[in-house]
């Protein structure tokens, strides 16, 4: 018996919907798995390396160039931003204080600005970029040549011996960079606020300390600690897991910085609403910013 | 007790370990993904035997000597290191058992950031409390042992030769006088004259020390010159189900007289019916 062609047609094309529908389900169920068990791995390489800081900390020439490179060669970029931001910041707030006579108030907004979000911000994006794709690039570099299994053959952890000393560097000197981002950025607000706007310095600092406290900075310092973890894990597990070839490393180092970001801005979230209720909790009338 | 007759307590179950054979691979299987590299792998190795794994590029041979080491786990089956099973080692009991291990990679593999020097007493530091003296005598020696002269010890990986460098590889893989030492592809990229310095160097240490060698490689003057037996493995994708993927398994001198169609293909270096593969794939592509 010969088949209606109309009909064929139709469920020619309610089976190509059907199958195209089951495609994109499963490439949704598969981003989602990937997502899972990039998340899963991340975890299991974070809670290895905290276990090897547990049982046995490195040695004090692995330890050391990490810092070194870490801390004191990102200082000046850290410096350099901090310092520039804050002449931003007051730039832009002048003419909108000006219109409303609060020109004086300038200084407790922009320090308060740098101190609580600015500051560890970008110290840690700086990081991120200066520091997690290096050592996304160089882990990368040392897995396509085998170095890392020939750490491994020689009966060294490649956890202990290249990430331990790469997380303490930056779980270490983060608080620093911070605090000196927070500094030459008051700093670079003040000089500009004060010296080229001509704004009265007495009235400029005497806003400045009724409005930033003392937990105004450890908050910020605080935050900095999670991004400078995160930094490390995520720029180690990318380098430890790069895709072979040169294609492989320039990816590990982009998506090292970019996985660093996105992650910076979501604890920076939670740790801020974290921050905020701890605050509320401590102190319950508050404080005034303006 | 005598030291003769704690000698004499000690010897049969001496002599009992020194049967058993050093390595044991026992039905290994490994898969990356979807891809099955190896297959039912049976291998022992003999204390003090020199071991040649040839076979085509991508057929597992790395795959299998890093098997052998505990860097790549099997997805099913047994390596055993003398009646110790690696799978049921801990992270930390698997890295002292690789001090036992020396491993020359395809590249070398120094540290870039590290001289020489500093490569070849790489695992002394880690594993041994050694004064600096001491350190630098180990360095001497082991660099006069593989050819290379003292001035080398300063300098960084990046200036050697390619020859250099697999040479430092080896005197750092020998550094911790080693039981078992693995050869991943020691000649490849070399020229002949530096290939047959590399091969004298494995025979060498050979005799200068009891070690057990495993020698991966794809160059048959290799493979007919260093070692005392030869395996074979062929590509998993070119098996039917049901073939065993070790396809020769004897002495070097029975390679040419092997009748299995794919060695002597292998030994004589002919493409066989690969180029028709490929002018079929060209085909099919255009």
């Amino acid at each position: 018996m010969d088949a209606d062609p109309q009909s064929s047609t139709t469920d020619a094309r309610s089976s190509g919907v059907v199958d195209a529908l089951a495609d994109w389900v499963s490439d949704v169920g598969a981003v989602a798995v990937n997502w899972i068990v990039g998340i899963g791995e991340v975890v299991l390489f974070a809670l290895r390396t905290m276990r090897w800081m547990v049982t046995r900390l490195p040695a004090r020439e692995t330890l050391l160039p990490s810092f070194y490179q870490i801390g004191v060669l990102s200082l000046p970029v850290v410096a350099l931003t901090g310092t520039f931001i804050g002449m931003i910041l007051a730039v832009q707030s002048y003419s909108q204080f000006r219109l409303l006579h609060l020109e004086t108030r300038l200084g407790g907004v922009i320090n308060i600005s740098l101190v609580r979000e600015l500051g560890p911000v970008l110290a840690a994006t700086m990081l991120a970029g200066r520091v997690g794709s290096s050592m996304a690039a160089e882990l990368g570099t040392m897995r396509v040549t085998e170095q890392i299994d020939a750490l491994s053959s020689m009966g060294a952890n490649p956890i202990h011996y290249l990430v331990v000393p790469r997380f303490l560097g930056c779980l270490v000197m983060i608080p620093a960079l911070t605090v000196m981002a927070d500094f030459m950025g008051v700093a670079g607000g003040w000089f500009y606020s004060t010296v080229l706007l001509d704004i009265d310095k007495h009235h400029y600092w005497e806003n400045s300390q009724k409005v930033v406290n003392g937990f105004d900075l450890f908050g910020g310092v605080f935050k900095s600690l999670f991004f400078g973890a995160a930094i490390a894990l995520v720029s180690c597990h990318r380098g430890f897991h790069c895709d072979p070839g040169a294609e492989g490393v320039g990816r590990a180092a982009t998506s090292a910085f970019v996985a660093s970001f996105v992650l910076i801005l979501i604890l920076n979230l939670q740790i801020d609403i974290f921050l905020d209720s701890l605050y509320y909790y401590l102190w319950p009338q508050g404080v005034s910013f303006l | 007790m005598t030291k003769t007759d704690q000698a004499e307590t000690i010897e049969p179950s001496s002599a009992a370990a020194d049967d058993e054979p050093i390595l044991r691979v026992e039905g290994v299987h490994v898969q990356f993904g979807r891809q099955a590299v190896l297959r039912d792998i049976n291998l022992e190795v003999p204390r003090g035997q020199t071991l040649a794994i040839i076979g085509e590029s991508g057929c597992g041979k790395t795959v299998l000597l890093k098997t052998l080491i505990g860097l790549v786990r099997p997805t099913v089956g047994k390596v055993w290191f003398q009646g110790k099973d690696l799978a049921n080692l801990s992270e930390t009991e698997l890295s002292d058992l690789r001090t036992r291990y020396g491993f020359v990679f395809q590249q070398a593999a120094l540290f870039d950031s590290m001289s020489v020097a500093r490569n070849v007493v790489f695992p002394l530091v880690r594993h041994q409390r050694k004064t600096q003296q001491e350190l630098n005598e180990v360095v001497a020696a082991r660099l006069a042992e593989v050819g290379l002269p003292e001035s080398a010890a300063r300098k960084k990986p990046a200036e050697l030769s390619g020859g250099m460098r697999k040479r430092v590889g080896l005197a750092r893989a020998l550094a911790m006088n080693p039981e078992v030492v693995l050869y991943d592809e020691p000649t490849t990229g070399l020229d002949p004259i530096m290939s047959d310095v590399i091969n004298e160097l494995i025979i060498r240490c050979r005799k200068r020390y009891p070690v057990t060698s495993i020698v991966v490689t794809h160059d048959m003057h290799t493979a007919r010159k260093v070692p005392d037996r030869v395996v074979m493995l062929y590509p998993l994708m070119r098996l039917k189900h049901d073939e065993p993927q070790i396809i020769f398994d004897g002495p070097p001198d029975a390679l040419d007289d092997c009748k299995d169609r794919r060695v002597c293909q292998f030994v004589r270096g002919e493409a066989g019916e690969r180029l028709m593969e490929m002018r079929e794939q060209a085909e099919r592509v255009s």
